[in-house]
């Protein structure tokens, strides 16, 4: 057995967190989250620079990773440093895209987003009420998205819909075509994401560019990815949190002399050991039958649901007044890992899920 | 056993509902209801309609303007004050300073401070914590140094909630070094308009601008501003401490959030089947239910013991962790309520005079910002840690 990332995943991670490190910061993060595009730029440039996209896509499609723990390692990286970019977004409707088209956001020059939600759908993206019907060679797209992560950043819409025999198609539509509203907004993580309506949207015939099968991979993608970045949001969490049981001092002592909080981080980190765990076995089980993959995927995203939110909260409690305020940096990671519950299904959904496809086998 | 209020308490419900039901005007308990900000003139304006039907300090003694209300009868008003979605009253003069002022202050004092309470004339706010003190808040060093008929405040106090709206704040300042930690703390009323009182704001994590430090440059405070005996502050702070911690429960908030929670769980679909049906979100729906009904009757039997002269003791840190607790599971659950519309964060959508078409659910904007303000329900009026420990030592005796 063998737990290591290997040589050059281990370079890359690190080349990661040592420019994110000097160069990125949650100042920055906050900047960009104010207004359009909503993410920063030149920190988009060097992730490309640096290969954090590339790593993401296999060799056949213009990258030099693509492999789940591939995506784990860069999530993991992203998440400790709390990097508020369109890098899932572009995993996601990355893996959908032609080639031809991935190699210019491999090169960083376009960002795409997925926008396979809708209003009613909750988190069930088979719930697809948008309308794709044909125009003569082409299609014709109406309906609405929702909470469509970096809407405003995006260059590229993959989006669901059925066409009228109710087939569920995905396609791309550059942002700009005409019919496209955007309507872009901060969230409560301290990104940017959008609530799209597609009006009589014209796209060509070739703008199909898959169906169930790839919508559910990318959603599986999805939720591998968040589910490595909640575990690197954690372990920063935990790390920060314990320095300051060390130094903060009350009764004359380090509130960490106290057996109280000392269990209690305890707790913390086993709960995030078994959520790097259950991100392990997601991994592992990604490329094998769809059932086995996932089931642990379901798994996974359940146990970070419980657990990411169980140690941000413990988080904010053990710094006391500190920790609720919006100048710590700690709060800022709680939040994106409380956030996380709702990006692709929170822990209920992934319960239910769970029970589902374990009952079925 | 009789669970049931006498039928005097049921007449007294009845004409507390009355009074809501004609007094408290829709646009505020909209907006509380709603979770949307309220402004100090929103505070103000329900705070002159308590005090006009002399319901502002329904505790206080009849002889200082108090309605002579029974703990029972308190406890019934506040129960249905929160269902009514009324506006807060703040604490921090009424129901915190004004025991400690009856108790220990000077007649002088009394008549002074009292009647501006009632007539709303002064705002005050609560100079407790600063950056080294906190649990412990013993180690107060803001100082405080007698200069003729004088007191020169130097120091920093944080965490001060609402002091933006302040004109007046009660210290704990340290006056003497030489004893131990806690002789030495005397209680001060501090004008903060005074020169030399500087205030700046400190933005929580849902964004709002609810809590602020307070930083004290040579402020001269006349001596008569010093409550009870100098170096006996102490004594007042817990003394006013347990009147903090009784309210804390929140239980009535608890309900009528929980009511609104049950709202939306009905609105809200999951698989095309309300969320309220939904067998998972059902029985977290359940679990806190009942974890309730339980605080609620833990509550009206240390209310009981209280009527019957009890004084409030460790008991209420028991309430105040569960029921803390259990307020910040609802506005959890509210915020998995909702599903993804939890995500966007639009602060204007609580402002007054907000009318663009919102996004997601209409009730969806104030969510999250709530669940993540409440975090402070279990840190602040002494932490829930804190409260275990003293009910550790003074009700279980280790
Ligand atoms: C929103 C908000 C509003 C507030 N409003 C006011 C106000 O108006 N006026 C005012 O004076 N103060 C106010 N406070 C301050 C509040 O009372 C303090 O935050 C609280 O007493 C905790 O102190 P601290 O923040 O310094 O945390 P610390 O005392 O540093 O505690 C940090 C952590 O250590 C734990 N801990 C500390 N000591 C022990 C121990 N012995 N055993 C076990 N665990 C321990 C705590 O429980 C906490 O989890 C407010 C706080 C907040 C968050």
């Amino acid at each position: 057995m063998d737990f290591t990332l290997g040589e050059d995943r281990q370079a890359l991670v690190d080349v990661l967190s040592r420019s994110l490190r000097e160069r990125y910061s949650i100042a920055r993060r906050r900047a960009a989250a104010k207004e359009t595009p909503g993410h920063d730029r030149e920190t988009w440039g060097q992730l490309a620079e640096i290969g954090a996209i590339g790593a993401l896509f296999d060799e056949a499609r213009g990258g030099f990773g693509g492999s789940p723990f591939d995506v784990v390692a860069v999530f993991e990286t992203l998440g400790n440093a709390l990097v508020g970019e369109p890098v899932l977004a572009t995993l996601m409707a990355g893996s959908v895209l032609p080639t031809n088209v991935l190699e210019a956001v491999i090169a960083g020059e376009t960002i795409p987003t997925i926008a396979l939600y809708e209003p009613q759908s909750r988190y069930d993206w088979t719930d697809v009420q948008t309308r794709a019907t044909t125009d003569g060679d082409g299609w014709r797209l109406n309906g609405a998205k929702a909470v469509v992560s970096f809407g405003e950043a995006a260059d590229l819409l993959v989006v669901s819909a059925r066409t009228e025999d109710g087939t569920f198609g995905l396609f791309v539509v550059p942002a700009k075509t005409e019919g496209v509203e955007i309507r872009g907004y901060a969230t409560n993580d301290g990104q940017r994401a959008a609530d799209i309506r597609l009006i009589d949207v014209a796209a060509p015939g070739d703008a199909r560019i898959g169906g169930e099968q790839e919508a559910a991979r990318a959603v599986a993608l999805g939720t591998l990815a968040v589910c490595a970045e909640s575990v690197g949001i954690m372990t920063w969490l935990k790390d920060t949190t314990l320095e300051y049981l060390r130094t903060r001092v009350q009764f004359g002592a380090p509130i960490g002399r106290n057996q109280a909080l000392q269990h209690r981080m305890a707790e913390v980190l086993i709960e995030i050991e078994q959520s790097r765990s259950a991100v392990i076995n997601a991994a592992a089980a990604f490329d094998g039958d769809t059932l086995a993959r996932d089931t642990a995927l379901a798994a996974a995203k359940y146990s970070i649901g419980t657990n990411a939110t169980r140690v941000a909260e413990e988080s904010i409690q053990l710094h006391g007044g500190i920790g609720m305020t919006a100048e710590l940096e700690l709060s800022h990671y709680a939040k994106r890992a409380i956030m996380i519950d709702h990006d692709l299904g929170d822990a209920d959904h992934h319960l239910s899920r769970y029970i589902a496809l374990t009952a079925a086998a | 056993m009789d669970l049931a209020y006498t039928p005097e308490e049921e007449a007294f419900r009845a004409e507390v509902r009355t009074f809501l039901a004609e007094e408290l005007p829709a646009r505020l308990s909209d907006k509380v209801r709603g979770g949307r900000n309220l402004s100090k003139a929103d505070i103000q304006e329900w705070q002159s309609i308590l005090s006009r039907k002399g319901w502002l300090a329904p505790h206080w003694p009849a002889e200082y303007g108090g309605a002579g209300w029974s703990v029972t009868q308190k406890f019934i008003y506040e129960q249905e004050s929160a269902l009514a979605h009324t506006p807060p009253v703040i604490p921090f003069g009424l129901n915190m300073l004004a025991p400690v002022l009856i108790k220990y202050g000077s007649e002088e004092q009394k008549a002074h401070w009292l009647p501006r309470m009632l007539r709303g004339d002064d705002w005050w706010c609560q100079g407790y914590s600063e950056p080294g003190a906190g649990s412990d808040l013993a180690s107060v060093r803001t100082v405080a140094v007698r200069d003729g008929d004088h007191y020169i405040v130097n120091g920093q106090k944080t965490w001060t909630t609402m002091g933006q709206h302040a004109n007046m704040i009660f210290c704990l300042v340290r006056t003497d070094n030489s004893g131990s930690r806690q002789q030495g703390i005397s209680f001060l009323l501090v004008d903060m308009t005074a020169p030399g009182v500087e205030v700046r704001p400190i933005i929580t994590l849902d964004g709002d601008h609810e809590v602020n430090e307070i930083f004290f440059t040579d402020v001269r405070v006349p001596a008569e501003n010093l409550l009870g005996e100098e170096g006996r502050g102490w004594t007042y702070a817990k003394y006013l401490l347990t009147y903090e911690r009784t309210s804390m429960a929140g239980l009535g908030q608890s309900r009528a959030a929980l009511g609104w929670l049950k709202q939306i769980a009905q609105k809200e679909k999951a698989n095309g089947v309300p969320l309220a049906r939904d067998p998972l979100f059902a029985a977290r729906l359940a679990r806190v239910e009942i974890a309730l009904a339980n605080l609620q009757t833990t509550t009206m039997r240390v209310v009981a013991a209280a009527a019957a002269g009890g004084a409030p003791g460790a008991e209420s840190s028991m309430l105040k962790i569960r029921g803390t607790e259990i307020r910040q599971e609802i506005s959890s659950l509210t915020r998995r309520a909702i599903g993804p519309y939890a995500q966007p964060f639009l602060p204007e959508a609580l402002e007054d005079g907000h009318n663009e078409e919102p996004v997601g659910p209409d009730y969806a904007a104030p969510i999250t910002p709530t669940y993540l303000n409440l975090r402070k329900l279990t840190i602040f009026g002494g932490s829930n840690e804190i409260q275990k420990n003293i009910i550790t030592k003074a009700i279980l005796d280790l």
